[in-house]
């Protein structure tokens, strides 16, 4: 369980996160939703403790993540991120492996066990085949599968991802979320896909402007009249064989905030 | 080993590895003497190369691993171990020491004790203008040293301008080439061997943060590692090491540049291989390049900074074609 109360942040005078409150329970998937610059990735970045919140409490597994050494949170809660890998040509079971040293102590060293581990999370997101190749080198959806591989290697029961399904393909998306979904484990992940975030969230948290806008079930969250003051963008709901799926097309000049039947000029 | 005895064999009298390997017995563990070899061979083996040797490998073995540890830091592969301003420290130190008798109180050893102070007050320096702002970024701490470097530059010119003495100057530069011709039986050669072994341990013990630091700082903190805590005591850990090194052997330039690419062409780039593999190749560098120093233009002794620039200047040349080739 992770929860975040009254989460507020700003970087010097600009507030970038309002009162926020988001809570991923066990076993939950819980999708951060927004437009750009509307605090998603700060508020997950708040979550793993990479940035103190200026007001709130963010805590994990009903204690104050302060109050977890930095390797104790490490072995409770993964963090797909995306970060340019620098310089230094790891190959990526090196960086797989990686996962397992929040387990090690630092005179530990991996052991079988821990090779095993970081074999399965590499097979588990179709990846092992890339085992010793330079991550540097690997194209862009490669990456992603293999950092989510190293996080799976965490065996935390807390996963948070940014953006998972950046540079990935429409299969490799479908893919990485079906994976996400299927971890059981207390899942918060940023999204900006509205309908991946429909088709595998049980909760959506929408965020604007630093607070929350909309938080509920995705049939709650996505609809029109949540949606479009938000993003300024029409929407329409289309049922399909296969449930609800999102259209969006440009708001005229002065269509703000209305609802979209679906008959305005296109 | 085989470099060790090879190495001390070498020279203006050569003497061989047999001879070599009985009078370090001899010495070491006592093998009785048959006086197969003369005094002058006994002293020149045991009084001035050995010593010399043993210096040069760890000398070359600090630089590569403080290089290794340095360019996981800023994350760039053409950092080296006095980018944070440790040599030019070192160097005002021995120009201090050289020029105006600064330390002469510590008698023979003044020149290694300035020296290793300038080190340590340029790293702190280079530190706290870094850490302005409370946070320590790879930027800021390169930008830092480059500025603390510059001025301690302008310091020694100013102190070899001052002195108004050739023969003062003429020292001072021939310190900065560096040389491994100061090394005996001391004090100093005791600490350097003992911080730079120190000092693999413990980047050794440190690999697998080096590995999560060197990808980003975020990637760090996930994987439960302080990034800026770590880099501080990193900072510390390097800045004592080359503090050592420079102050027994002078500023010998692109071994921490050089060798860290080449330990890791070896056997990739995860800390737990590099550093010590970085060690012993930079040993053997070294220790090769100071042959190399003394037979090149017998009677006479090249500095050994000429050596290692020679071999590392072409090496740094092809990294940056590959470089551009590669994207």
């Amino acid at each position: 369980m992770i929860t975040a109360e009254n989460v507020s942040f700003a970087y010097d005078d600009a507030v970038v996160l309002n009162g926020v409150r988001v809570t991923a329970a066990p076993g939950r998937v819980v999708g951060l939703i927004g437009p750009n610059g509307s605090g998603k990735t700060t508020l997950l970045r708040t979550l793993y403790a990479s940035l103190e919140p200026r007001a709130g409490l963010v805590s994990l597994d009903h204690a104050p993540i302060g109050s977890y050494t930095p390797r104790e949170v490490a072995r409770r809660l993964a963090v797909v991120v995306q970060e340019g890998s620098g310089e230094l040509p790891l190959t990526v079971s090196e960086l797989v492996l990686l996962g397992r040293a929040p387990h090690l102590s630092t005179f530990q060293r991996q052991s079988r066990e821990d090779y095993a581990i970081a074999a399965a999370a590499l097979s588990r997101v179709g990846t092992r085949h890339l085992a010793e190749r330079v991550f540097s080198g690997l194209s862009g959806g490669e990456k992603q599968r293999v950092l989510i591989a190293r996080a799976l290697a965490q065996q935390a029961d807390h996963l948070l991802l940014d953006e998972p399904t950046n540079h990935l393909d429409i299969r490799y998306q479908h893919e990485v979320l079906q994976l996400v979904r299927a971890l059981d484990v207390a899942t918060v992940i940023v999204l900006h896909d509205l309908n991946l975030a429909a088709r595998y969230c049980d909760e959506l948290v929408l965020l604007d402007g630093g607070t929350v806008a909309a938080a509920g079930t995705p049939d709650e969250v996505l609809r029109p009249e949540v949606l479009e003051p938000v993003y300024r963008i029409g929407v329409q709901r289309v049922p399909t064989d296969d449930g609800v799926q999102l259209l969006f097309r440009p708001l005229e000049q002065g269509e703000h905030r209305e609802p979209a039947d679906g008959s305005g000029p296109a | 080993m085989v470099t060790l005895v090879l190495a001390v064999g070498i020279g203006a009298v050569a003497i061989t590895p047999s001879t070599v390997a009985r009078v370090i017995g001899h010495h070491l563990v006592g093998v009785p003497e048959v006086a197969t070899w003369t005094p002058a061979h006994d002293s020149i083996v045991w009084q001035v190369r050995l010593p010399r040797v043993l210096l040069g490998a760890t000398v070359g073995a600090g630089l590569a691993v403080c290089g290794v540890a340095l360019q996981a830091m800023v994350r760039n592969l053409l950092a080296d171990p006095y980018l944070l301003g440790v040599t030019s420290g070192a160097s005002t130190g021995a120009a201090a020491a050289i020029l105006f008798g600064l330390g002469a109180g510590l008698g023979e050893n003044a020149l290694s004790a300035s020296a290793f102070g300038g080190a340590l007050a340029a790293s702190l320096a280079v530190f706290v203008v870094a850490r302005a702002g409370g946070r320590i970024t790879s930027l800021r701490l390169l930008m830092s040293g480059v500025a603390v470097g510059y001025a301690l530059y302008a310091a020694t010119s100013f102190l070899i301008f001052a002195s108004g003495s050739a023969e003062g100057a003429r020292s001072v530069l021939f310190w900065l080439l560096g040389s491994l011709g100061l090394a005996r039986w001391s004090v100093p050669l005791a600490v350097v061997v003992v911080v730079v072994c120190l000092t693999v341990g413990a980047l050794l013990l440190w690999s697998r943060r080096l590995d999560a630091l060197a990808i980003g700082d975020e990637t760090a903190h996930t994987l439960g590692v302080r990034p800026t805590r770590f880099r501080v005591q990193l900072l510390v850990v390097v800045s004592l090491c080359v503090g050592a090194v420079v102050a027994a052997s002078g500023g010998i330039g692109f071994v921490g540049l050089v060798i860290p690419h080449v330990a890791r062409r070896f056997v990739g780039a995860a800390h737990r291989r590099a550093v010590p593999v970085a060690a012993l190749v930079g040993a053997i560098f070294l220790v090769w390049a100071d042959v190399a120093a003394r037979v090149a233009l017998q009677p006479r002794e090249l500095p050994i900074g000429i050596i290692t620039a020679l071999v590392g200047a072409p090496f740094l040349l092809m990294l940056v074609r590959r470089f551009h080739a590669s994207g």
